[in-house]
């Protein structure tokens, strides 16, 4: 009963938040509501069971994507009244999409009805083996079985970094660093003195 | 699996990989001055990785004892062969690299380190019996290329090949991902073997499509027509090292692993994939030679003949059997060493500045200022052109050899008159520079590693090549059954 409550508490709230992220006028409520359906869909997948696609969607999703999105919202100036503003001169063309789209729905659907596709049965590596999460499955297919193409994976990132950092980092001239081992051996005498000014005179720097 | 026998199987890998980030290190603490000393380092780990994978290639490894974790990657003879190729060219262009870049101050220390880790990529590429480990190293030598296209970031031009590139390349890695998913759904595995065995029975119309998909996405990493239209953008737009390294490296491991996806992992469906193939390398040969022919720049002119030498390679693919495997790595051998000694030669063309002279109308009379330059160009042109004393003629007959074998005759017909109309532009190359009145542009120093490579190459596509024959054959022959004998 719990599991049939949790699944139309997630699915609506997925839902009606996902038509809210449309329809806000807002463009940082949008992307809030869509961070809050997000985290509905996490939980529809733990319902089914998949909970290592639901953290990826946390982490993924709402801790990199959706922050990223905000972002990009918060700091391009963009104004979304105009943007809209062509809705009229557009609407031929997104009724296309619209079109196009639909027929595929049908024509999947009647496809999905005929019968499923014949499809190559999955060989060992691909099943859930008994009696462990889908993580620990996946965890140990990752550090055992692709170990190699997984660290190979990690220095595919090291090279894109290498490459973001060579195409942008630049020296820049002028500027006044801080030489932390300088100022450890300044010391006092160098950097004082005592004057005795006479009366009536100021003091020679 | 045994894991140290795996570990012991990808040494030039862990190789490369611990040196990359070593020089690194090295770069970050370094800086800029250090990049001599890094790229005559990275050049030592590139030969050092030619020594650990030539052992495989001399006793003929191939099977099941050349197989590391689980299938995923074959350190068999046909991987060596081509990863001595990829290693040499890399190790070339880090060779030629410091005297272009430190005239134009651009000499950075990351570009030693960007090589080893595009090379390592590229040996992945060539070792790959599994879709996985494919992608990997495709993506690897992909990120580490959009990078080096865009070396010289105040450069517009440079900037722009590094951009159409990327984009390009990645749109192709879509196309190629898709192929790779719909081979997985319709076949239930990734492993070459395992789809092989899959598809032996007959071939799905989602696995054909499969197929198709990913035979689009790596005709763009081979620069295949009809996928080839970034390649005079990005070659012309290039620093010119890069676009030697570009020319060389990458087509070897493209094409190895263009070899390896159709022959080991379809080698059952062959009939399936023939007329696709048939199709890039006519349109290739033609599209490259008759593209050709208004080109003014030499560097476009370098990117169509590279489309025009993929175009004579697929011909030996097409023949879908061990010959014209064996005729097609002999072919890269000679591609190779034509290409490296081609941009040494157009690296040594500079101004009284020092600036590289890229336009053909400017070599007009390079014969009579600089005769060697102009002979070593000459010998280059000449055996790009297929005329038989020279090494050149040797791939294309090898390769039409092995298509009239596999009974493909009209293929070969249309490849030799293809090859006629390439005649025409490198030739026009020639007389520009013999026959032409000097207009005296061609004057600058040259660099001694420069002239180095070009006499050897021009060496080893003279008619002394012939003398390796018996030996490079021996070895194409070892490697093409390696292939055959992986799946």
């Amino acid at each position: 009963m719990i599991h049939v409550i949790a699944f139309y508490l997630f699915a609506v709230m997925t839902v009606a938040s996902g038509a809210i992220t449309i329809l806000s006028r807002n463009p940082v409520h949008s992307v809030l509501w869509l961070i809050l359906a997000f985290f509905n869909a996490a939980g529809l997948m733990i319902l089914v069971g998949a909970e290592f696609i639901a953290m990826l969607l946390v982490i993924v999703y709402v801790g990199a994507v959706a922050v990223l999105f905000l972002f990009v919202v918060m700091m391009l100036d963009i104004d979304f009244a105009e943007l809209r503003a062509g809705f009229v001169r557009y609407f031929p063309f997104g009724a296309l999409v619209a079109i196009v789209l639909l027929a595929e729905m049908v024509l999947g659907i009647g496809a999905y009805r005929a019968g499923s596709l014949t499809l190559g049965t999955p060989n060992g590596t691909a099943a859930t083996p008994a009696g462990a999460s889908n993580i620990e499955a996946i965890g140990a297919l990752l550090y055992s079985r692709y170990l190699f193409l997984f660290e190979a994976a990690g220095i595919i990132l090291l090279v894109a970094m290498i490459g973001a950092i060579v195409l942008t980092h630049r020296q820049r001239g002028g500027t006044r660093g801080q030489n932390v081992d300088k100022q450890n051996r300044r010391r006092p005498e160098e950097a004082t003195f005592n004057v005795k000014p006479e009366v009536g005179k100021g003091v020679q720097l | 699996m045994d894991w140290s026998q795996s570990l012991r199987l990808i040494a030039p890998e862990e190789t490369l990989s611990i040196a990359g980030l070593v020089l690194l290190l090295i770069a970050a603490w370094g800086g800029d001055k250090a990049s001599r000393l890094i790229s005559i380092l990275a050049v030592t780990v590139l030969v050092g990785a030619m020594a650990l994978v030539a052992p495989a290639l001399c006793s003929s490894a191939m099977g099941p004892d050349t197989s590391a974790f689980f299938g995923q990657y074959h350190a068999d003879a046909f991987s060596s062969y081509a990863k001595i190729l990829i290693y040499l060219s890399a190790a070339a262009t880090l060779v030629i690299a410091p005297a272009f870049f430190e005239r134009l101050g651009a000499m950075r220390a990351e570009f030693p380190v960007l090589v080893i880790f595009a090379a390592l990529g590229m040996g992945l590429m060539v070792s790959a019996t599994d879709l996985i480990t494919l992608y990997i190293g495709l993506e690897m030598n992909s990120l580490a290329a959009y990078v080096l296209a865009a070396f010289l970031r105040t450069d517009g031009r440079s900037a722009e090949a590094g951009l159409k590139y990327f984009v390009l390349g990645a749109l192709a890695s879509g196309i190629l991902l898709f192929g790779m998913s719909l081979t997985y759904g319709f076949t239930g595995t990734t492993s070459f073997s395992g789809i092989n065995a899959a598809v032996a029975g007959g071939l799905s119309h989602g696995a054909l499509f499969g197929i198709i998909f990913m035979l689009a996405g790596l005709a763009f990493k081979i620069s295949a027509v009809p996928f080839h239209m970034w390649t005079p953008d990005v070659y012309e737009g290039a620093p010119a090292p890069v676009t030697m390294f570009f020319a060389s490296a990458p087509k070897v491991a493209a094409l190895g692993l263009t070899m390896r996806v159709l022959l080991d992992a379809f080698g059952e469906q062959a009939q399936a994939w023939q007329q696709i193939v048939v199709f890039l390398a006519l349109a290739s040969i033609v599209v490259g030679a008759v593209g050709a022919i208004g080109q003014k720049n030499i560097k476009r002119l370098m990117a169509y003949s590279s489309i025009n030498n993929v175009g004579f390679m697929l011909v030996g693919l097409a023949a879908a059997n061990q010959q014209g495997a064996a005729a097609m790595l002999f072919y890269l051998t000679i591609y190779v060493a034509m290409t490296l000694g081609g941009f040494a030669a157009i690296l040594m063309l500079k101004d009284e500045d020092g600036n590289t002279v890229e336009e053909i109308a400017s070599l007009a009379g390079l014969s009579r200022t600089r005769p060697g330059l102009a002979l070593g160009l000459a010998i280059i042109m000449f055996s790009l052109a297929g005329i038989p004393p020279l090494f050149g003629f040797w791939g294309k007959f090898l390769v039409f050899q092995a298509a009239v074998d596999a009974g493909m005759m009209p293929l070969a017909a249309i490849g030799f008159a293809a090859s006629v109309i390439g005649a025409f532009y490198y030739l026009k190359v020639v007389k520009v520079m013999y026959f032409d009145e000097p207009v005296d542009v061609v004057k600058g120093e040259s660099d001694v590693w420069h002239k180095a490579i070009l006499v050897v190459s021009c060496l080893f596509i003279s008619p002394l090549g012939y003398l390796l024959t018996k030996w490079l054959s021996a070895l194409a022959a070892t490697a093409a059954t390696a292939l055959f004998f992986a799946s």
